[in-house]
């Protein structure tokens, strides 16, 4: 197992090289005069000469890579001018609001999901199975950010159920956390549940069709210890999978839905700072959420490896 | 394709050529009859027909312009002049989502194309070219671990927001996952025998790319690339919502959207309509999408994990 993590993280250095020049890559693509941009409205020429010299606009643009990686392997993801302060700053104080937003969507996707695909694996070629499947698809061809600006409407405007937007920490007040992560959290399960129903559903399917299952009914076990123990036991090794894939997509789509809901993470920072044009804040908050996704991808396959010591003895 | 031979008089001897064009066309035939008789694709195919027919004759069905302003009806709630209400310019909804679905087709055809084109070549030369294996592979998932469609929003936030900035965003996103999907089906194929036939009898490098490996891996990338449309359309609406995707006034399924936000307390029609556009048209992608993999390969039936 140590000899697997080992390789694992080794196997994530080249992928964060990537993500690092990429993301350094982007601030060369955008057109015209950066430095005014990342100054603001109101700077004087001796600061546009000091920010131009800081970023080394002047330098070829090797000696500027060189300068990103070593202020990278130092922590420092730059300077936001219109912020007043490091960009790693901003993006930290934000990263808890997204992290258990998207923890909380995914839980919430996994356990909606895995309902969905069990009951309609058991339920097999019924109505039932039918009605699931139909409503995971639905799930899955809804824009998460529509959804959630439809459910404002509904449970916030007409109902008034839920507040509107806005956001109350968790170490302030539980309840009303709750309220203000209820909303988007169950909007975006809402969307990728689906995939998770749709895995588990075929997987099952095959699990339950192989010679230990009709053994164990035959031996006379209840039906459920037979679905859940010797059924979803072995079903495991690909929901986790999914349950890895949609842990980007709801990521990303925490981001977009933190902006609709007004929730303070660092999504909202990242398009505030697209309408600023703050660019250091753009790449350091896209650097950061690259950076989270690639662990999380480690943890998943870490996880597949203690459910099915194959893979761990096979790479 | 090989030139259509008429159909021999009964009884004729038929020519090798001849029998090979014929069990070609019956085979053709058996692939549409089993597609078309998938009721998921099926009802896929008439939403995307739909949805197309829309995009070309908006000029037809709108009954107002997409950027005309009615002072007299800001605001308007849905009515017989106005079926889907008007927004907070005065202009009509309905007309606006029309011309809207212009946008939202033509990104998604062109994201298609270019993912296809350019997916295809870098999994074909990762799969065929050893050397370069390696090196693209680790590029590609350097890209796909930036998660959903968070690079896209970054890179049209660098370029400007432009329909054609959208689009490279897009391709930029979506191609890592088409190619590697193009390279696991060549390295399947590239195994088969009559790839080492073909080499044994003399055939090119050309020859046995374009005429074997490429012809014969095809399927796996029709499938996800009708799932790459699907998730382009989404994904234009979320780059419209946050204002880097194809500027206002010209509109947008997504621009509307973000247009409605703003009036959410008292004009929830702005809102609403282009979304249920934007799910129904998805839908019917998925639809098919899931139908032509049944059929293309009846093992992988439905159980496509989430990739937007």
């Amino acid at each position: 197992m140590t000899a697997f993590l080992v390789r694992r993280l080794l196997s994530a250095i080249p992928v964060l090289f990537v993500v690092t020049l990429v993301t350094f890559l982007i601030m060369w693509l955008v057109p015209g005069d950066i430095t005014a941009e990342i100054a603001g409205p109101d700077a004087t020429a001796a600061e546009l000469a000091a920010i131009r010299e800081r970023l080394g606009l002047d330098r070829p643009i090797w000696v500027r890579a060189l300068a990103w990686y070593g202020d990278l392997l130092r922590g420092d993801l730059g300077y936001s001018y219109l912020l007043n302060r490091p960009v790693v700053d901003a993006v930290i104080e934000r990263l808890p609001v997204t992290l258990s937003l998207t923890a909380l969507a995914l839980a919430l996707a996994t356990v909606m999901g895995m309902l969905l695909g069990i009951l309609a694996a058991v339920r097999h070629n019924t109505i039932l199975d039918q009605g699931a499947m139909v409503t995971a698809l639905v799930g899955l061809s809804i824009p998460d950010f529509w959804l959630g600006v439809v459910f404002i409407i509904l449970f916030g405007v007409w109902l008034g159920w839920l507040p509107t937007g806005g956001f109350v920490p968790l170490s302030e007040d539980p309840v009303g956390w709750a309220r203000t992560m209820a909303l988007p959290a169950f909007t975006l399960a809402l969307t990728q549940m689906g995939v998770i129903a749709r895995m588990t559903r075929s997987t099952m399917l095959d699990v339950l069709g192989q010679d230990y299952i009709r053994t164990a009914r035959a031996k006379g076990m209840k039906r459920h210890t037979v679905i859940f123990r010797h059924g979803l036991r072995n079903a495991m090794i690909p929901i986790i999978t999914v349950i890895g894939v949609i842990t980007g997509v709801l990521l990303s789509g925490a981001v977009v839905i933190e902006t609709v809901f007004s929730l303070p993470g660092v999504g909202r920072l990242i398009i505030g700072a697209i309408q600023r044009r703050d660019f250091p804040i753009i790449q350091g908050g896209l650097l950061v959420t690259a950076c989270v996704f690639v662990f999380v991808n480690i943890v998943v396959d870490m996880l597949y490896a203690w459910f099915d010591p194959r893979v761990r003895n096979d790479r | 394709m090989t030139a259509r031979a008429d159909p021999p008089a009964a009884g004729a001897p038929l020519s090798l050529a001849q029998e090979v064009a014929r069990a070609r066309r019956r085979r053709r035939r058996a692939f549409l009859r089993r597609l078309f008789g998938h009721p998921s694709f099926l009802i896929g195919f008439v939403i995307l027909v739909l949805f197309a027919l829309t995009a070309l004759l908006a000029d037809w069905l709108a009954p107002y312009g997409p950027t005309r302003i009615h002072f007299r009806a800001i605001l308007a709630p849905p009515s017989a002049d106005h079926w889907l209400g008007t927004d907070g310019f005065g202009r009509d909804v309905l007309s606006r989502i029309i011309y809207g679905t212009r946008v939202s087709l033509r990104i998604g055809l062109f994201v298609v194309l270019f993912t296809g084109i350019i997916g295809t070549i870098l999994g074909t030369l990762a799969s065929y070219v050893r050397w370069l294996d390696a090196l693209i592979m680790r590029g590609l998932d350097g890209l796909m671990a930036f998660p959903g469609v968070l690079l896209a929003i970054a890179l049209a936030a660098a370029l400007g927001p432009s329909e054609m900035n959208a689009i490279i965003a897009l391709t930029v996103t979506f191609t890592p996952r088409t190619a590697r999907i193009v390279r696991a089906s060549v390295i399947v194929v590239q195994q088969m025998q009559y790839i080492e036939a073909a080499r044994a009898v003399g055939a090119g490098h050309g020859r046995i790319v374009f005429r074997y490996i490429l012809a014969n891996s095809l399927s796996p990338l029709i499938v996800q690339l009708t799932f790459v449309f699907a998730v382009s359309i989404i994904a234009e609406a979320i780059l419209s919502f946050l204002g880097v995707g194809p500027p206002p006034p010209a509109p947008s399924l997504g621009n509307i959207i973000a247009d409605g936000r703003t009036y959410i307390q008292e004009a929830w029609w702005i809102t609403v309509f282009p979304g249920v556009v934007i799910a129904v048209a998805v839908l019917g992608l998925n639809l098919m999408g899931d139908g032509l993999r049944d059929v293309i390969d009846p093992r992988q039936r439905s159980n496509r994990g989430g990739d937007h």
